[in-house]
């Protein structure tokens, strides 16, 4: 029999190095392979995580070097919960980030059921559904306002050969009414192969022996579907969910390059919004303020989700 | 084996320090210079190299597209970068600049080198040079005279049929517009219409939301209106001059203009998008800095005898335009300071201020753009400084961009977005501003 891998790499370890593992204890060699990562994560996550929430008691603005820091109390909290235009970002938010996972909950399981069943060119079909996700945001958000372009946009184009109206009579990411659609639109057409994968995971993953089983019993269609299927891919289907959920609360690069969170403000979302206070107009004690609250907000519903998703997953 | 891996890390290592000491050796004799990526940076680039031949020094340059100019570079100062030597910023950062001591200040270095500021355009002076503004504390030399204006199709103008139409319509010529209203009509009679078989439209204009755009483009309509920035007898007194009944006609005014006569989906368009729809032959007029002039002049398909230029037209409150332009600065943190004030020295000669001009520099030396054969030397050089003789600049505070920031979100708010009364915004910008000028303890 040939000796394994650990065998090996046991064989190759040079005699002193040897000798000095061996000392150590398990749990010795189990913090020396952990520790770089703890003090990436310490060093890269929790510092500047413990530094904003001190600077958000502060009213540093990075760009004064000279400037006196003060301290002040939970002055920036206050002022970013009383301002109604941060509010209003809040909405903007929460619009967007509703309708695209309700949309490509939607849209990315019925490709997962269909893409599911066996038929010719299956392999073909699900790599040409999951193309639009391998793209960057960037190169998305600029290649949608070319077909959003009024006067030569494919989009605008389909959309006055279908109702016959003139495709210059409407502006997708220049009218009040149709940007916030416009947006939605788009992170969906991105981001649905991403659900569609996951559910095509979960679709995959019940046996086929309980839908023979669902046979046997004469269990309709219709119902091996909502007693079967569904139940089981649900905590996939709230796994896609919650990371959607986590991506868009933070989406900014595909936003920016459509709309840049115009016409007026109708489209800037939190992360825009929280962009523009920390490095354009530079007041980092309120943005830090800012980011602290748009932090324990994700974080707490995501902690409440997670343990909504393992009940359901202890079903 | 363990002399191989001695070795390896030896070899490594010398490798690292090659590297090292050859970037620092480098750098001693680089200069990097720092500006907007846009074609007056081109002009630069050749213009310099009469400056690398004469010095020695050899130069590197980092352009960056204007709607990330701001963001790069200003992190970059006050991050404490040493990537530019000399930066070409714009003129409001100077504020900020120098109240930070992120550029060198220039005072002693022009009184040894004989460099007056009298020399020098005296808006462009104030505009790019002077904090605090109107004294004589320089934090820059002029470098890039600009400011909006108009550029329109003179072969269109021309058209008789369309001369005709126009002048039994408007009882007058179909000419260049002498007042805002003239203007207005103009891009009304140009909208939607068909020349040479193409649907065309009245104008374009300033509407980009996210850096500065519509501040730009609006500001000439307030200006020409009434708008003030402050009570010119009680600074930071902002209640009745921002938000004056001129200011909220101004604003009302760039709104019809935009809701009348702009192509669809101009709802974020600056520069390149006015510069793109111009020379793609969509529009009769666009409103842009004068940097353009030189390209379109030489553009195949809008240039020469088929485009006029025109100053921002004068309303019933003034005629003023809104300055552009830089001044070009010494990086305090630059580790090559005396090079980088060796090549301001350089660049203020008259001799390399003419060829700045020649190349599509625009000067802002006086005796460059005064000089006779100045106005007749290129087809929009007598606009460039009847455009020059009426500008007024943005505020230049250190708190410049949450002054910018409000005023963008207000006017698009309002101009694109159609949000609320132009009384209201202009309120709403009293409200903004003023809060900005309390938290920096100037009201």
């Amino acid at each position: 029999m040939s000796p394994t891998q650990f065998e090996r790499a046991a064989e190759a370890t040079p005699p002193i190095l040897a000798k000095k593992i061996r000392g150590l204890s398990d749990r010795a060699i189990a913090w020396i392979f952990v520790a770089p990562t703890i003090f990436l994560l310490l060093a890269i996550n929790i510092f500047p995580l413990i530094w904003t929430i001190r600077l958000s008691f502060t009213n540093f603005r990075v760009n004064r070097p000279n400037a006196e820091v003060q301290f002040v109390g939970l002055d920036n909290y206050r002022r970013i919960l009383s301002d109604a235009d941060i509010w209003l970002t809040m909405q903007t938010t929460a619009h967007f980030l509703i309708w695209t996972i309700v949309l490509q909950v939607l849209i990315g399981f019925s490709l997962a059921y269909l893409i599911n069943k066996k038929f010719r060119g299956n392999d073909l079909w699900t790599t040409i559904i999951v193309f639009p996700m391998m793209l960057s945001p960037a190169v998305v958000g600029n290649f949608w306002t070319f077909l959003y372009q009024p006067q030569i946009g494919l989009f605008n184009y389909v959309v006055g050969f279908l109702t016959h109206t003139d495709p210059s009579s409407f502006s997708m990411i220049g009218d009040v009414n149709l940007a916030p659609w416009a947006i939605v639109i788009v992170d969906t057409w991105m981001w649905t192969p991403f659900v569609m994968l996951i559910c095509l995971a979960g679709l995959r993953s019940i046996p086929g022996s309980i839908y023979e089983a669902a046979e046997c019993d004469r269990a309709s269609k219709w119902r091996q579907f909502w007693t079967i299927t569904l139940p089981m891919v649900l905590p996939f289907l709230m796994l896609a969910v919650l990371f959607r959920g986590i991506e868009n609360f933070k989406m900014f690069d595909l936003v920016v390059q459509l709309t840049g969170g115009g016409p007026g403000s109708i489209t800037e979302l939190t992360s825009i919004n929280l962009k523009r206070e920390a490095f354009e107009k530079w007041r980092t004690g309120y943005s830090s303020a800012y980011a602290v609250i748009l932090f324990v907000t994700v974080f707490g519903l995501a902690s409440i989700y997670v343990k909504a998703l393992n009940k359901v997953k202890e079903r | 084996m363990k002399s191989k891996l001695f070795n390896s890390a030896a070899a490594i290592g010398l490798l690292f320090g090659i590297s090292a000491f050859g970037a620092t050796g480098a750098q001693a004799a680089d200069l990097t210079l720092c500006w907007a990526a846009w074609d007056p940076a081109n002009a630069l680039v050749e213009l310099s190299k009469d400056f690398e031949a004469k010095s020695g020094n050899k130069m590197k340059f980092e352009f960056v597209p204007w709607p990330n100019f701001a963001d790069r570079m200003l992190n970059e100062l006050n991050s404490g970068g040493k990537l530019c030597d000399l930066l070409i910023g714009d003129s409001q950062w100077i504020g900020g600049a120098a109240e930070n001591k992120q550029y060198v200040k220039l005072n002693d270095f022009f009184d040894k080198n004989g460099i007056s500021m009298k020399d020098f355009i005296p808006a462009t002076v104030t505009g790019y040079a002077e904090w605090p503004k109107n004294t004589p504390n320089y934090w820059a030399l002029p470098a890039f005279g600009d400011v909006v204006g108009w550029t329109y199709r003179k072969d269109w103008f021309a058209k008789p049929e369309l001369q005709a139409e126009f002048k039994k319509k408007y009882s007058r010529d179909l000419a260049v517009p002498k007042s805002l209203d003239e203007l207005k009509d103009i891009a009304t009679f140009f909208q939607g219409r068909d020349i040479d078989g193409k649907k065309v439209y009245g104008a374009a204009i300033y509407t980009e939301r996210g850096s500065e755009g519509i501040t730009m483009g609006a500001m000439n309509a307030l200006y020409n209106f009434g708008f003030q920035y402050d009570n010119p007898a009680k600074p930071y007194e902002l209640q009745g001059f921002v938000n004056s009944e001129g200011a909220v006609k101004g604003l009302e005014f760039y709104k019809s203009l935009y809701d009348c006569c702009t192509p669809p989906g101009a709802s974020d368009w600056y520069m390149s998008q006015n510069i793109d729809a111009y020379k793609s032959g969509q529009v009769a007029m666009q409103m842009n800095f004068a940097f353009i002039w030189p390209g379109v002049n030489a553009d195949a398909n809008v240039g020469g005898d088929k485009s006029g230029y025109f100053p921002m037209p004068a309303g019933p409150g003034g005629h003023f335009a809104q300055l552009g332009g830089q001044g070009i600065s010494v990086v305090a943190n630059s580790a090559h300071q005396e090079e980088a004030l060796a090549y301001i020295k350089w660049f203020a000669q008259k001799d390399v201020q003419s060829k700045w001009w020649t190349l599509g520099g625009y000067s802002a030396l006086s005796s460059v753009v005064n000089d006779p054969s100045f106005a007749t030397s290129q087809p929009y050089a007598q606009t460039f400084l009847d455009s020059m003789a009426i500008v007024k600049d943005f505020w230049a505070e250190p708190s410049y961009a949450s002054l910018m920031q409000a005023t963008q979100k207000r006017f698009h708010d309002y101009v694109v977005a159609g949000k609320g009364t132009a009384k209201e915004a202009m309120d709403g910008l009293v409200a903004d501003w003023t809060k900005v000028f309390k938290d920096e303890g100037k009201m």
